[in-house]
């Protein structure tokens, strides 16, 4: 499996569901040899313990580390600057920043991770690439691809399972070596990151990467059409398999009191980006405020768009009233959905967005665009068109004022984002390879 | 014997139109929608099974007879745009045959909030049915077949001789709904009791072709009415009248069925056709029947749970029968008509979540995309409704 992230190297949706996903196969007895870019940004040590080993394959030594939990998975990370969600610019603008804290944080992360990551390129035999590379995004993807290739020489495996455009170089020069069947999982498209203004690199090379697959699992009903109507790939070739949760297994618990406030808080939780639909959010916020005035609109996250966001909140006339947190970590995270009364999703492309169900296992209902995938399968939750601001705020108002909706959302949706579950998400996938595997025999 | 007592349900809520928190206007209906559904329901099911009834009426005379309840929502609307619907009726009525039954005008649960409002709206029914028919009725059905033991004595207190409810099995347990019974304690009126199985086998599984009885005929279906001579006087189908040529369409064969019921159902000697008041007067209750909690026709659960299943629609209510004493004594005709309006149990069926996520039957003519929505509407309305209270 070839992914970006996986916690605790995480900065998005998509290291949630590698995780759950390898977590529901690794539950089924498959084996997932995961590679994943390591990056250098390594001070996410999160909830997921890691552990180190090593192991003899024919004839060499690798190491991998095993997560605590995930019985069947290795992780082998390779030297790579790849980060998801990133513009060819803010790339280079973080490969600078990093370069000047490389050292420090090389450090900090060896002292509490068993394997010294410092190690980790030598005892890959690849201690010719440089820790820190210079250079742009696509160059780094196809040197991406080159190492990928190298280690796949050296591993045994049945199918290449590759998450979205980034690992498709690598994934489609390991499927030319090997013979082995490829299966593409698309979790954004350039369309949902970039809206009209469409990178062709970035298309040309998830244009090969699904017409090179032998199957395509899709996040949602919503991204298969993307995938069929702007990339000229088969229906016939996709399975969609929705993202699902991983709930911490405590009974429902409905939390009599919420933490004592004077405001209610409406909450954003996203990167500020056009993708996600913030000044949708402020839009609504601002009518919102014309029929009441004890709200406070709460934007967690970063973005590109963040200073716009500040300056078009006070331009509004309503910049007392949002607070933009920056982004939010576990605790404060969790702590400021215990705040919320509600959640809202502005998103103008969500290819699925895990982030709902999140808020839903927090007891807090929400409100999300029926432009995101989840929306397919969620039915406990309100939903507006992003664009209609009117009714965003309608709605808005109406769960603040009306405590039973609140209730009645919450109670339902507590029951339904458990049936969200990340081993059904697992069955499919294996009916997906055992498909991709059986046509080949 | 076995009398084949048919009772058809017609009504049609004033749906709400898309009502947010910023509009101010007093106007809270959706007329086009209103208008749209009503006269297609008229043409696909109301006129068209009319003229077979009227036609059967012709044929048989006084071997047949059936039995409508019509809401004075639904005769508003056939006025405003079907009132072809209302000669329609009004010819059946004329043969005598047809016999039409007392209920709260506005197709309310008001039983359940206030004894006040509801004797009023069935008053004021029973006074449209006069206007419109030039009959009063005499046996009365509560909406949605909402039943319990203080709903019988109420009634009887209001002079009627008999009720319907739900055969459910819950309430029955071993004994037959084919049988006349009578309120625990009360003495003047007699309880009929839907032969939930017979009803459903028409209105739910006719044009099922999973189910095991398909294709149902009139010859199949008169063998099982003629299995009840011997262990039972009636067998009450109680349906709403949508269930010809909306529920199942004109090509499910529906309309052929009911036409030959009658043939089929007399062939035996000893079968007929009543009206639950003929039921009344022919039948004398056989026991007495404890019905001490709400029971009615709606789902499987056969309770209240539909209108009154989670926290949005008993605060829905509770919220709307709050005003009444306000809107009383507002004196505003228009007013006080629009908050009745509010009061038709659809728009609380609408904000039901039972089964919400498996798509189910509330869809149908359902407005909204969800239970969320209509309440959320429904909350709106009900706010702007507050304003013009405090004018």
């Amino acid at each position: 499996m070839l992914g970006w992230e996986f916690p605790p190297f995480i900065s998005g949706g998509l290291g949630t569901a590698c995780y759950g996903l390898s977590k529901a196969l690794s539950d089924l007895g498959t084996e997932v040899l995961f590679v994943l870019p390591r990056g250098v940004v390594e001070q996410h040590l999160g909830r997921v313990q890691v552990f180190s080993a090593r192991e003899k394959g024919r004839g060499r030594t690798h190491t991998y580390w095993t997560v605590k939990g995930l019985e069947h998975v290795r992780l082998i990370p390779v030297a790579s600057g790849l980060t998801p969600y990133l513009t060819e610019e803010e790339y280079a603008s973080e490969r600078l920043q990093e370069s000047q804290q490389v050292g420090r944080t090389a450090t900090q992360a060896g002292a509490e991770v068993p394997a010294s990551p410092v190690n980790l390129p030598t005892s890959l035999g690849l201690s010719s690439v440089p820790p820190i590379y210079a250079g742009d995004l696509m160059a780094e993807v196809h040197r991406y691809a080159r190492v990928v290739a190298d280690l796949a020489r050296q591993s045994d495996f049945d199918i290449i399972h590759a998450h979205d455009w980034m690992t498709f170089p690598a994934a489609l020069a390991v499927a030319a070596m090997s013979g082995k069947p490829l299966v593409a999982h698309i979790h954004s498209t350039e369309f949902d990151r970039s809206g009209a203004n469409v990178n062709q690199q970035v298309y040309d090379i998830e244009r090969a990467g699904l017409h090179g697959a032998r199957k395509i699992i899709c996040v949602s009903r919503l991204t298969q059409g993307v995938v069929t109507s702007r990339y000229g790939v088969p229906v016939a070739k996709c399975r969609v398999i929705h993202n699902a949760i991983t709930v911490n297994g405590d009974p429902i618990h409905h939390p009599v009191e919420r933490i004592e406030k004077d405001d209610k808080i409406v909450l954003f939780v996203g990167r500020i980006t056009m993708q996600k639909g913030p000044e949708y959010f402020l839009a609504a916020a601002k009518k919102v405020l014309e029929v009441m005035d004890n709200v406070k609109f709460v934007m967690a996250g970063s973005g590109d768009m963040i200073r716009r966001m500040i300056e078009l909140a006070a331009a509004m006339g309503i910049g007392h009233r949002v607070t933009f947190t920056g982004f939010l970590h576990g605790g404060d995270l969790d702590r400021v959905f215990q705040m919320a009364d509600l959640y809202v999703m502005p998103s103008v492309s969500e290819p699925f967005g895990l982030a709902p169900l999140e808020a839903l296992s927090h007891d807090v209902p929400v409100l999300i665009s029926k432009q995101s995938g989840v929306s397919e399968v969620l039915m406990h939750a309100l939903k507006v068109d992003f664009w209609d601001i009117h009714e965003m705020a309608n709605k808005i108002i109406a769960v603040l004022r009306h405590p039973p909706l609140r209730k009645t959302l919450r109670e339902h949706g507590a029951f339904e984002v458990r049936k969200f579950s990340w081993a059904d998400a697992g069955k499919a996938c294996m009916d997906v390879y055992s498909e991709v595997v059986g046509a080949r025999r | 014997m076995a009398s084949v007592c048919f009772y058809f349900q017609v009504h049609q809520p004033f749906r709400l139109r898309r009502y947010s928190v910023f509009d101010s206007a007093a106007n809270y209906f959706d007329e086009f929608r209103n208008a749209e559904i009503c006269r297609k329901v008229a043409s696909k099911c109301y006129l068209p099974t009319n003229r077979v009834l009227l036609d059967l009426v012709r044929q048989y005379g006084r071997d047949f007879a059936v039995s409508f309840s019509i809401t004075g929502v639904a005769l508003e609307q056939f006025e405003l745009w079907a009132p072809e619907v209302i000669q329609s009726f009004q010819a059946l009525v004329d043969t005598g045959q047809v016999e039409l039954l007392a209920e709260t005008y506005y197709h309310s649960l008001s039983f359940l909030y206030s004894r006040e409002e509801f004797r009023e709206q069935v008053a004021a029914h029973s006074a449209k049915m006069a206007e419109v028919f030039g009959v009063r009725p005499t046996v009365f059905r509560n909406t949605e077949l909402i039943y319990n033991n203080d709903l019988g004595h109420f009634i009887q207190g209001m002079g009627y001789q008999g009720v319907l409810a739900e055969g459910a099995d819950h309430i029955l347990g071993y004994r037959s709904p084919n049988f006349v019974y009578r309120p625990i304690g009360a003495d003047r009126i007699s309880l009929l009791l839907k032969n939930y199985r017979l009803s459903d086998d028409i209105a739910f599984r006719f044009s099922d072709r999973g189910w095991a009885e398909w294709p149902l005929t009139a010859e199949k279906f008169a063998g099982w009415v003629n299995q009840v001579n011997g262990n039972g006087y009636v067998v009450n189908l109680f349906m709403d009248y949508e269930t010809f040529g909306e529920h199942q369409w004109v090509d499910s064969g529906i309309f052929d069925f009911l036409y030959h019921v009658p043939e089929h159902v007399l062939k035996h000697p000893d079968n007929n056709f009543m009206t639950p008041s003929q039921v009344v007067r022919t039948y004398a209750p056989v026991a007495e029947l404890d019905i001490p909690h709400m029971i009615s026709w709606a789902d499987v659960e056969r309770d209240l749970s539909a209108w009154l299943g989670n926290a949005m629609q008993s605060n829905a209510l509770h919220e709307l029968y709050r005003l009444e004493e306000q809107v009383k004594k507002k004196g505003d005709p228009q007013l006080l008509h629009d908050w009745r309006c509010l009061q038709t149990s659809d728009h609380f069926y609408y904000m039901c979540t039972k089964w919400f996520a498996d798509g189910d039957v509330h869809k149908y003519f359902n407005p909204y995309e969800s239970p969320y929505d209509s309440y959320i509407n429904f909350m709106n309305v009900l706010d702007n409704l507050r304003t013009r209270l405090r004018r």
